[in-house]
This record gives structure tokens, C-alpha cells and sequence, in this order.
């Protein structure tokens, strides 16, 4: 298998909308092999959205296994994802393979709620958390031509934000 | 064939400073590189890569007609730094405690000691004249291990001084 092409900013085609998936069956299923083994070829890479490869469709997959000590669903991938509800905010640090040489901190519901199709067609339900949860949000994100140079916070707001929230921030590997 | 500079500018604070110092340089034929900007006390400081198809004389005369107008001071050194050179945080380190002389020597020569490698500093008074608070964040990699780190930081942290240590796991995506 062949790994598909990044594009990466300033390509403004990162920067689009892509519309819902309306038919499941053997392309969409070889296309998400094709994002899959894309994914699994970009070094410390946890998630994929397909218009990161040109392929403006509302399909993301996202699997955090690959690091020590972090709970997840191990692989998902999400067809169609909608988040129901939000949860705590915490700011962790985000790269982008869209956005190489670059990484930033960034403020992510802490708990999320979702649901997604499957390859299959099949609707499911997830609770995702921390880690897991932030990259959910930011592969979403990109279905939504959204970057996360769209919500960088800068240092001194780290700052006042810890006096406001006691929980727990950044501490995705603890 | 250009070379890069640093170009250190502080100066007592008021608004214009970027927009004239960065006027200049670009009507010279300069480029930006990375850069850190902030108000420290009254002043404002400015460090700033530049790149330029000349030498530092040149660089100089571009700068001094804004510099003394706003009452600058500028520094420039020739570097041998480069674009695309950035190195990740894998721990962030924020300290607060009453303010006393020493702290941020205390703390950093632990850290130093245990293998932290510093790539960003920032630290602030807050509180009030009769009752100063030092707040320091430090971003930075760990050359040995973080436990490491959390462990030296335990000494510090009997001297009254609050430390919290977090690991970042940068998520890319």
C-alpha cells in the first residue's frame, strides 16, 4: 500500500468544510485502509482526518494505543462524527502533520460525548477522555476546516486559567 | 548570501514600538525570524531574529532613525542560528511562593542538576509591595527522565516554595 499525500498549511483546501458521507461500501472501506496506513506511517501521528489527505469527506480515525500508559478505544474510526456534550476544559499541546514544525497549546473539553458511524455503516456511541478526547476534537476539527493555529492560546492565559480550574492540566501521560 | 542577527531592543513602554521597529526592518529588505516580545516592568523588550544580505553596520543604520526617535536601545549579535531548529517541551514546571531573594537560582540549580534542559522561561511578581508573590513557569526537556526532575523539585518544595510538574505529551494529529 501507497501512503496518500499530507497536505499541509498553507494549502487553503485544509481550510474547507467537508460535507457527511452518504454511501458505505467497498471504496469508502479501501479509502480508510489507505487513511489508516497514512496514519500509522507519520512518526508519534494518533489520528488523521481525511481531508488532510485531499479526501473532503466527514470521515476521521483516531488511535491513541500507541502510547504508554493512556486509556482509549484503541483504533475508531469515525464516519460522520457528532459530539452530544462537552466537559471540563484543559489545555494540552498539539502538533499537526498538516502543520510541520510547529506545536502549540490548545484548550479541549476534558470529557466528551459522541457519536460516529463505522466502517460498516454502523452507528455507535462513545465516551471518550483526556488524551483520547483531544484528539477526537482535533481531527473533528478539520472536517470543519478548522486548524489548531485556530484556537492557540498563549502562555500567560495557561497561567490565569490554572487559578480558575483546579483539575488536573496537560496531564495526559500521568 | 544573508546571515541571521539578533536583534535586542528595550526601551521604556509605549505603543509603536513593534510597528516602527518592524517598519524599519522591512523597508530595509529584512527578514523576521522567531521572535520574543513582552512588556517587562515599565520597559519593553524585544528579541528578534533577522535575517539580512548585509552586515551588522547595515543592520545597525536600518534600526537607529526608529530607535532614537522612540528611545531605544538596541543590541545586535551575529548568530549562527537558524530557522526550523525548534525542540518539543516534555515538561512544564510552575513554581510560586512568596517572593525572597534566591528562588530562581534554587530552583533551576536542582533542575540543572537532575538534567532539565530550559527552552522557555517566564516568571512574574504578583501580590503587592508588603506581599510579593514569584511566579515562574519553565517549559522544558527532560535529558534524563522526568521522575527524576519530580524528585529533585521535592528538596525545594520544604522551603515553603509550591512546585507542580506536569509531563507534556504533545498529541499530533
Amino acid at each position: 500500500m501507497v501512503e496518500l499525500e499530507i497536505l499541509t498549511y498553507p494549502d487553503q483546501r485544509l481550510k474547507q468544510v467537508s460535507p457527511p458521507v452518504r454511501q458505505f461500501g467497498e471504496e469508502l472501506r479501501v479509502f480508510i485502509a489507505r487513511l489508516e496506513f497514512t496514519m500509522r506511517g507519520s512518526p508519534g501521528g494518533v489520528g488523521i482526518a481525511a481531508p488532510q489527505v485531499g479526501y473532503f469527506q466527514r470521515i476521521v480515525i483516531v488511535d491513541v494505543s500507541a502510547k504508554p500508559k493512556i486509556p482509549g478505544h484503541g483504533r475508531m474510526v469515525l464516519v460522520n462524527p457528532e459530539i452530544l456534550s462537552w466537559e471540563g476544559m484543559t489545555r494540552g499541546r498539539e502538533g499537526c502533520m498538516s502543520v510541520p514544525d510547529f506545536t502549540g497549546n490548545v484548550m479541549r473539553a476534558e470529557r466528551i460525548t459522541m457519536t460516529a458511524f463505522d466502517e460498516e455503516g454502523n452507528l455507535q456511541e462513545y465516551l471518550c477522555e483526556g488524551y483520547e478526547a483531544r484528539a477526537v476534537q482535533h481531527e473533528i476539527d478539520h472536517l470543519d476546516g478548522l486548524l489548531f493555529l485556530d484556537r492557540l492560546v498563549s502562555r500567560h492565559t495557561d497561567l490565569f486559567r490554572r487559578k480558575k480550574y483546579d483539575n488536573k492540566i496537560c496531564n495526559y501521560s500521568a | 548570501m544573508s546571515s541571521w542577527y539578533m536583534l535586542t531592543v528595550v526601551g521604556e513602554d509605549r505603543p509603536g514600538i513593534v510597528a516602527g521597529v518592524t517598519a524599519a526592518l522591512f523597508k530595509g529588505g529584512c527578514n523576521l525570524g522567531e521572535a520574543s516580545m513582552m512588556r517587562l516592568g515599565g520597559s519593553f523588550t524585544i528579541m528578534l531574529m533577522v535575517e539580512l544580505g548585509g552586515s551588522d553596520d547595515v543592520l545597525q543604520q536600518l534600526v537607529e532613525p526608529v530607535a532614537r526617535s522612540l528611545g531605544l536601545h538596541v543590541h545586535i549579535d551575529s548568530i549562527e542560528g537558524q530557522l526550523h531548529r525548534h525542540r518539543e517541551p516534555d515538561v512544564s514546571i510552575t513554581v510560586y511562593g512568596a517572593d525572597k531573594t534566591g528562588i530562581v537560582a534554587r530552583v533551576t540549580a536542582v533542575l540543572a542538576e537532575a538534567g532539565l534542559h530550559i527552552l522557555e522561561l517566564e516568571s512574574d511578581v504578583a501580590g503587592n509591595r508588603e506581599n510579593p508573590v514569584y511566579v515562574m513557569h519553565i517549559e522544558g526537556y527532560a535529558e534524563k527522565s522526568i521522575d527524576l526532575l519530580r524528585s529533585a523539585l521535592k528538596v525545594v518544595e520544604c522551603d515553603g516554595i509550591e512546585v507542580s510538574l506536569e509531563a507534556v505529551d504533545t498529541m499530533i494529529g
